[in-house]
């Protein structure tokens, strides 16, 4: 089942590749992601005004902002993962590839926009049944398929060397790192075509963080990145386009370029020179 | 100054005596923690102490054929407690087998399905069964449970699974079945309430790993928040089992008392504890006497055997799970 999305994904690719503008600023152009005038409350209290943004394809799009802001409630209401929590509620309209993301079946959406977590929640299973895992609750059992699908994901989160000879040694033997990569690995398997991180490196030391970084940007090249950072230079150093949330208010999103050295915004230039937050 | 001051009650504290660093706390709390802990493994060995002593005229008399004989005569001076034995282990088994399903299942709904509200209500209800005295559960048994199991069950077992040997004979409503309802009725709560504790502890985040990646609410469950869980939830099994093993007032009043072995769940039947609870203020003779409580002996090796069995059971899925 891998390969034809796999091609899918190529053609996608070398066909609508767009040139280096900001994405948001031509809407419909590769927008692999739309969110239009998102609120979302936790019972009464209302955490998100109005959030409106596109989502390039293909590229890494950061959400920066101090503690609170929102930027990890949107990034989980991209793949509806605030339902499971009680009494929350989303309105607004959110699209992916066009389709309402709302109105979707749930285990789809979560299927097509993967997530990674901020503190690493390998499951207590071997390295193999951890990316295994979510072949087999999409329905894909044979054998031959699930092993090449768990090589695979496992080298594109460049863990494979590390672990193709403990395979079937517990996760829970890995460094936190590891963990991180295979939390990743096993959100590839399932081939999403949008993976959402929050705050993915936050618990990791700088080369762990350093080694995620780079992963990431190979990882553009197969599916579209949204990352949750508390990290400005992370950012800075990854991101295309990067997302300054400000009390559930998306303040701008631009060029990381932009955004880092010639703000829009009051607030935006207050918080990545440091003057706040 | 008065940081000089502060360095020099610092100092004083390092030199302090003896009864100064008991008023500390690490001793005293210390010694303090020790003897209840060495209180419990006391009384344990003196339970022991006392059973295997005073079952010396039984142990002597009968050895180990007290466990494999069936004749129970005090008049004539032979004891044979196997009777009494398999009525407590068909009993307990009755009720681990009704009682981890439901259980288990009830423990789902309430810590993953039900609204929390509703969950709290119905934990507080569940936990005050855990306190009615055994004999109200006696009294529910005859009143309530016999008459249905005659009414309703029984026909329908003997309809579907009459040629088995479990559920052939005639029903009187005292039986090994019905003590292992009401005892069913007994344990539940103390698996709902204690499966219900390790089930919410179950990091929020390993269940969003598995929604993650598409898993429905009910695969969540079951794949991830029940094998994490498993530990804590095969020790609310092991609790209630051993309150099963050891329950004596509500069996006493609904499993007929009859020192048989019959393959039937429908006959009559009787249990270690229920035999030393109803013979032991009428017992006559050092024989008699010492033979309820070599009963009793039997009965505690029991509970620690299966309590031990069931540890290794544990420590061997566990492991196996680690490894897999």
């Amino acid at each position: 089942m891998a390969s034809p999305q796999q091609q899918q994904i190529m053609t996608r690719e070398s066909v609508t590749r767009p040139a280096e503008t900001a994405a948001s600023k031509t809407p419909g152009a590769a927008c692999k992601l739309t969110a239009r005038n998102i609120d979302f409350f936790y019972g009464s209290f209302q955490a998100l005004h109005s959030i409106s943004l596109d989502v390039p394809s293909h590229r890494i799009t950061a959400f920066i902002g101090p503690s609170g802001c929102g930027k990890s409630t949107f990034l989980r209401t991209m793949n509806r993962m605030n339902e499971a929590l009680r009494n929350t509620r989303v309105e607004g309209e959110l699209r992916l590839d066009g389709q309402d993301i709302l109105s979707m079946d749930v285990t789809t959406v979560r299927r097509r926009v993967g997530m990674v977590f901020q503190k690493s929640n390998p499951f207590p299973k071997s390295i193999f049944d951890n990316v295994a895992y979510g072949l087999r609750v999409n329905g894909i059992s044979r054998k031959s398929v699930v092993e090449e699908a768990v090589e695979r994901s496992l080298q594109h989160a460049a863990l494979w060397t590390e672990v193709k000879d403990k395979l079937h040694k517990p996760a829970s033997a890995l460094s936190g790192g590891q963990q991180q990569r295979l939390c990743i690995a096993r959100a590839l398997a399932v081939e999403p075509e949008v993976l959402l991180l929050d705050e993915p490196c936050s618990a990791l030391d700088p080369i762990a963080t350093r080694r995620i970084e780079e992963l990431l940007f190979e990882l553009k090249e197969m599916t579209t990145i949204v990352i949750v950072t508390h990290n400005m230079q992370q950012a800075a150093r990854i991101a295309d386009l990067t997302g300054f949330f400000l009390l559930g208010k998306l303040m701008e999103i631009d060029d990381t370029k932009k955004i880092f050295q010639n703000p829009g915004k009051k607030e935006t230039e207050d918080y990545v020179t440091g003057r706040f937050g | 100054m008065a940081s000089s001051s502060i360095a020099g009650s610092l100092r004083h504290r390092a030199n302090r005596g003896v009864l100064a660093r008991l008023r500390g706390g690490d001793e005293i709390s210390y010694l303090v923690t020790l003897a209840c802990a060495v209180l419990i493994f006391v009384v344990v060995a003196l339970i022991v102490a006392k059973l295997w002593g005073n079952s010396q005229p039984a142990i002597r008399a009968f050895g180990w054929d007290f466990l494999r004989t069936s004749r129970w005569n005090p008049n004539g001076g032979k004891f044979g407690a196997l009777p009494f034995l398999y009525g407590t282990c068909v009993t307990s088994a009755i009720a681990l087998l009704i009682a981890v399903p439901t259980g288990v299942a009830s423990a789902i709904f309430l810590a993953e399905m039900a609204p929390p509200k509703l969950s709290n209500l119905l934990t507080f209800l569940i936990e005050l069964l855990a306190a009615v005295p055994s004999v109200i559960y006696g009294l529910l048994g005859i009143f309530m449970l016999l008459p249905l199991i005659r009414v309703y069950l029984v026909p329908a077992l003997k309809s579907t699974f009459g040629f088995l040997p479990l559920f052939q004979g005639s029903f009187y409503g005292v039986s090994f079945l019905s003590a292992g309802l009401v005892l069913a009725v007994m344990v539940i709560p103390f698996i709902v309430s204690v499966s219900r504790e390790v089930l919410l502890a179950v990091p929020t985040e390993q269940r969003e790993a598995a929604l993650a990646v598409g898993a429905t609410k009910w695969e969540t469950t079951w794949d991830i928040v029940l094998p994490y869980a498993r530990s804590g939830i095969f020790g609310s099994i092991f609790l209630a089992l051993a309150r099963a093993l050891g329950e004596t007032m509500a069996v006493t009043m609904v499993i007929g008392n009859t020192p048989k072995i019959t393959a039937s769940l429908l006959s009559p039947g009787y249990s270690i504890a229920a035999v030393i609870a109803n013979e032991f203020a009428e017992a006559s003779g050092d024989l008699y006497v010492s033979s309820l409580i070599f009963a009793g002996l039997v009965l505690f090796g029991l509970t620690i055997v299966i309590n031990a069995l069931a540890r290794i059971l544990i420590l061997a899925t566990s492991q196996k799970a680690a490894t897999a």
